[in-house]
């Protein structure tokens, strides 16, 4: 009994040595979740809270309705336009099938449509609302409005969509909207959460891109109680947004519709300055594309077919595609020579049709050759030897500081896409672009606006409107956002006027002397005279054998070979109001095919409307008669709207 | 000492049984009971529906059922743990051909009456048979290699079981309280410097199998531990439990926003907020103070459990009421654990508070045992 009662007491004793380290690391255990406790409740507690808040207040977005653009005289270019479109909330309608039979009975409701709806139904949850159909007609909102009580969960919602009324006159320079993508987002560091909004439309081309910021105005917010689902339980704060800043463009729609017209089915450009001010009046690339099609968008053949025409319809030709200016660079040239003072008016140069430069020949338009030639006479009859001896006594570099003067080889700050700075080739540029030396050849080349030189339709028409006001005029799109014009100043250029009289007087001749090359696109009437000059680039070699055969006339060529024909010019003499140039592609002779369109453009400018006939030489009024009887058929019947708010 | 040998005439009878309970006990159990009530009628809204009314029913069958197994005479139980530990394994084996999947696992058998979880039962089973082996061992074969093969055997079976349905967290619960009954019962040191050797190595083995033909977890079990590891990961995903719940307790600080004025919970960033996760309501609406007192009352609990314990001088009363008392420990403290972020979610409760039949009835009836091996202790005659 003794020794058993002992055994019972050794064991007992090490179960309760065991017990008591086994009840001590329990309640270790629990100190150390007390401190956790203390840890995350108490001081960490201000940070967590934070979060807590967060989780439960979301802020959602109202979203804001895009500024409007008009052109200068009040016209919209773009608009938003309500847009009606029925929602469904599954938990409301209870028996989906039958609501949506309901429905399809009033309104136009596709299988698609129906099929569509029901997997978002079935997909997302009870309580958010799914877009059954959109872009509906007033009526058909009506009609569901008077059978609302037969149509549990169906709500009728407003949304406004992007409209261009005038199609695409405006393409280019408006651009159009569409869905934020991917890229759009990357593109941006600190993103407007707005455009976290699926399928919420930014710009994407033209000043839509551009002045998107200012377009797109700033989202009402709302801060809604939430619960882990997302559903609302209440709304807490309200703010609204303001909707995006009008613009009002310095375009006139009546002379850009013109210009859409006059250029036809060419693959051409033309821009139209108002030379003090440097406002532009019109700018058009032809030919265009409707940019609603764009904001709905696109189907595929459609694109297809508009990116595969050889004419580019999507391309912003007047501002993005840079060309030879051919002699219409001549300006330069002669105005380098002139500050260099390496000639004056009365120097003459002999034209023998050609002039060999290190072991080349270079020919005249002219195989015969001019003759005698003066700096008037090499204007007016665009001798080219008189340029190629020039040159080479003025060196590139001059010519070149004279052409960025003028504008040439600058990008301007001018609300479109894809802005190109054209060519103005020197020494340096030559070894940087292509790492070769610069070679005679290449000066004598680029004196008539061949070779390297390039240059935009808008440059073209900065630098005849500098030739043509002797200030440093820059081109400008935007006259006020919302109604807020911006300060323009404008410095002399740093030519020398007399040479720039010099150069005017000679331009005169071209348009307004028998021996003019573009005579036969003179103005009879004072007050719009215009002055200008012609360019024929040559996108093609012409071979010595060719040369000994005979150039081929361009009517036959193949379309891709033939030159481009540019007219640039001002109107009217004494007093400088309007800039044009024009570039048709691949045209042909800049004198027979710009200079006519360029006049009847820059006509219609200083008319503000369709110029008298008697404005025209006698022997072309019938046929410009019919023209401008054809003409206003294609112009749109544009009234003028309200003039812009605020 | 075998219960013959006891002077029974020291222990009390009839109805006189009840003034010898564990009052203090039964307090403490009631007070978090109540707390329970509270904050389920919190997380329902502010309704006794659904949750706190069929909770109270349950209690308080839970409370009867404690009453009676307190009456009856421990060694009654002591020869019933052999049975009650089959009847478990075959609930287990059930469920594993008859069960009702719920969240991926097979862990649930429909009685009819009560959505039973084996699991549970086999907690309580468990303790009662390894108690009752080492009472009926003698001292000096506890550690000898044989004897401990036995042991082992017994709560390998449960364990293997459980972690078929699979339920990784109950099963390791499992081994837990098999094992720490196992070192309470005197088994020698070396094999547990041993085990946990091996267990080390056994864990690399896991985390190398990763990814590997013989993968030894499932894959969502390895997505728990890795979100346990680093729950800011995955925020929206794998980490939303740990990350809620954490910030949840963060947002309580000393003293709460106020009963029923928790955000977290009542708009249902909590998930399991009226089961696993109902101590994050208690630290969010209650705040430090809400919780500490929690956990008062559970160290009371075991306290008292402890101090029970320790005055046995029979060996299956001790080890019985010494290894509830863990199971009752890893109860509260894992499910505190995980939703502190100090563990892996496993599908724990927090015992007497969370929304749940089964565990609660399990939990009352080894309160019930304890309750028996304190009335029905041997006492000295004064």
């Amino acid at each position: 009994m003794w020794q058993k009662s002992n055994i019972v007491s050794y064991r007992h004793f090490r179960t309760a040595r065991r017990g008591l380290l086994v009840g001590g690391i329990q309640l270790g255990f629990c100190g150390l979740l007390a401190w956790r406790m203390h840890h995350l409740q108490v001081e960490k507690a201000d940070s967590f809270r934070l979060v807590a808040d967060e989780n439960r207040i979301n802020l959602r977005l109202i979203p804001n309705q895009r500024g409007e653009i008009y052109d200068r005289n009040g016209v919209k270019l773009a608009g938003n336009e309500a847009s009606y479109s029925i929602t469904m909330v599954a938990e409301d309608a209870g028996d989906i099938d039958l609501i949506l039979e309901r429905l399809s009975k009033l309104i136009n409701l596709s299988p698609e449509d129906i099929k569509r709806s029901k997997a978002e139904l079935n997909q997302s949850a009870k309580f958010l609302p799914v877009t059954i159909v959109d872009r509906l007609e007033r009526e058909d909102i009506e009609k569901i409005a008077f059978n609302a009580p037969m149509l549990p969960g169906i709500n009728p919602e407003i949304a406004f969509s992007r409209t261009y009324p005038l199609g695409e006159i405006f393409a280019h320079v408006v651009g159009y909207v569409g869905p934020v993508s991917t890229r759009d987002l990357e593109l941006r560091k600190d993103p407007d959460p707005l455009l976290r909004i699926p399928r919420f439309q930014i710009g994407k081309v033209g000043i839509e891109r551009e002045l998107e910021n200012t377009l797109r105005g700033k989202a009402g917010t709302k801060k809604v109680e939430v619960n882990a689902l997302g559903r609302v339980m209440r709304e807490i704060e309200r703010k609204e947004g303001s909707k995006g800043a009008n613009l009002k463009l310095t375009l006139d729609t009546n002379l850009q519709a013109y210009v859409r017209a006059r250029l036809g089915n060419e693959s051409a450009s033309a821009v139209v300055m108002d030379c003090n001010s440097g406002e532009i009046l019109a700018i058009f690339s032809s030919p265009a594309y409707d940019p609603n099609k764009f904001v709905r968008g696109i189907s595929f053949d459609d694109y297809g077919t508009l990116r595969d025409d050889n004419h580019r319809p999507l391309a912003s030709k007047t501002v993005q595609d840079a060309y030879p200016p051919g002699s219409t660079f001549k300006m330069v040239t002669i105005l380098a020579a002139l500050e260099a003072g390496i000639i004056n008016h009365r120097d003459k140069i002999r034209c023998n049709g050609h002039v060999e430069v290190s072991n080349r020949k270079f020919h005249c338009w002219k195989r015969d050759g001019h003759g005698n030639v003066d700096l008037v006479k090499s204007l007016r009859e665009s001798c080219d030897v008189y340029y190629y001896e020039l040159a080479q006594q003025v060196g590139i570099e001059k010519i070149a500081e004279v052409a960025r003067i003028l504008g040439l080889g600058q990008s301007y700050d001018i609300e479109m896409s894809a802005v190109t700075s054209g060519i103005v080739p020197d020494k340096l540029w030559k070894l940087s672009a292509r790492s070769r030396e610069w070679v005679v050849g290449d000066t004598v080349n680029s004196s008539i606006g061949q070779g390297y030189v390039l240059a935009s339709p808008l440059q073209l028409a900065v630098m005849i409107a500098r030739i043509a006001t002797g200030n440093e005029v820059l081109p400008r799109l935007i006259e006020s956002i919302n109604g807020v014009e911006a300060d323009i100043e404008t410095n002399r250029l740093k030519l020398n006027k007399n040479n720039l009289i010099l150069v005017r007087k000679a331009l005169f001749e071209v348009t307004n002397d028998k021996r003019g090359t573009a005579y036969d696109s003179r103005v009879l009437t004072k007050k719009s005279q215009i002055i200008g000059k012609s360019g024929t680039s040559q996108v093609r070699n012409i071979s010595a054998v060719e040369r000994t055969r005979g150039v081929l006339e361009n009517k036959d060529l193949p379309w891709e070979q033939r030159d481009h024909a540019l007219f640039v010019n001002y109107a009217p003499y004494d007093d400088p109001k309007i800039a044009v140039s024009v570039v048709i592609e691949h045209g042909g002779s800049g004198s027979t095919f710009a200079a006519p369109i360029a006049r009847d453009i820059t006509l219609q400018a200083i008319y503000k409307g369709t110029p008298p006939i008697t404005a025209y030489p006698i022997e072309d009024r019938a046929k410009i008669y019919n023209q401008q009887r054809e003409l206003k058929k294609l112009m749109p019947r544009t009234t003028k709207s309200s003039k812009v708010q605020a | 000492m075998s219960y013959l040998e006891y002077r029974v005439k020291t222990i009390p009878a009839g109805w006189r049984k009840v003034l010898f309970m564990n009052w203090g006990l039964i307090a403490l159990i009631i007070g978090a009971a109540f707390s329970g009530f509270a904050m389920l009628i919190s997380v329902a809204g502010g309704n006794i529906e659904p949750w706190a009314l069929s909770q109270m029913q349950r209690f308080s069958i839970g409370l009867l059922t404690m009453f009676i197994i307190a009456m009856t005479p421990i060694w009654i139980w002591r020869n019933v743990s052999v049975p009650i530990y089959m009847l478990a394994i075959v609930l287990l084996l059930l469920v594993e051909f008859l069960g009702s999947t719920g969240m991926g696992a097979k862990r649930w058998i429909n009685l009819g009456f009560i959505n039973l979880q084996p699991s549970e039962v086999a907690k309580i089973a468990l303790v009662m048979l390894l108690a009752a082996y080492y009472d009926w061992l003698p001292a000096d074969k506890v550690s000898k290699p044989l004897w401990i093969l036995v042991p082992i055997a017994f709560i390998s079976l449960p364990v293997l079981l459980v972690l078929q349905q699979p339920d990784l967290g109950t099963s390791l619960l499992l081994l837990l309280s098999g094992v720490t009954l196992m070192f309470l019962a005197g088994v020698h040191w070396v094999y547990f410097g041993t085990v946990i050797a091996f267990t080390g190595g056994f864990v690399l083995a896991l985390f190398k199998s990763r990814g590997t033909e013989w993968q030894l977890l499932q894959d969502y079990q390895f997505s728990r531990i890795d979100t346990f590891l680093n729950p800011d990961s995955d925020p929206l995903g794998a980490g939303y439990h740990i990350s809620q719940s954490k910030i949840a307790l963060g947002s309580g600080g000393w003293t709460g926003r106020g009963y029923m004025e928790g955000t977290q919970s009542r708009l249902n960033f909590l998930p399991e907020k009226h089961t696993d996760f109902i101590f994050t309501t208690i630290a969010e609406e209650l705040g430090f103070i809400g919780t500490i007192s929690i956990l008062a009352i559970y160290v009371g609990i075991m306290i008292f459990c402890l101090h029970s314990a320790l005055r046995h001088r029979e060996r299956f009363s001790s080890l019985l009421t010494l290894g509830l008392t863990m199971t009752f420990f890893l109860f509260f403290s894992v499910n505190m654990s995980m939703v502190m972020g100090l563990a892996p979610v496993v599908g724990v409760p927090l015992p007497l508070i969370s929304y749940g039949g089964s565990a609660m009835l399990v939990l009352m009836g080894a309160f019930g045992l304890i309750q028996s091996a304190h009335v029905h202790r041997p006492r000295d005659k004064a």
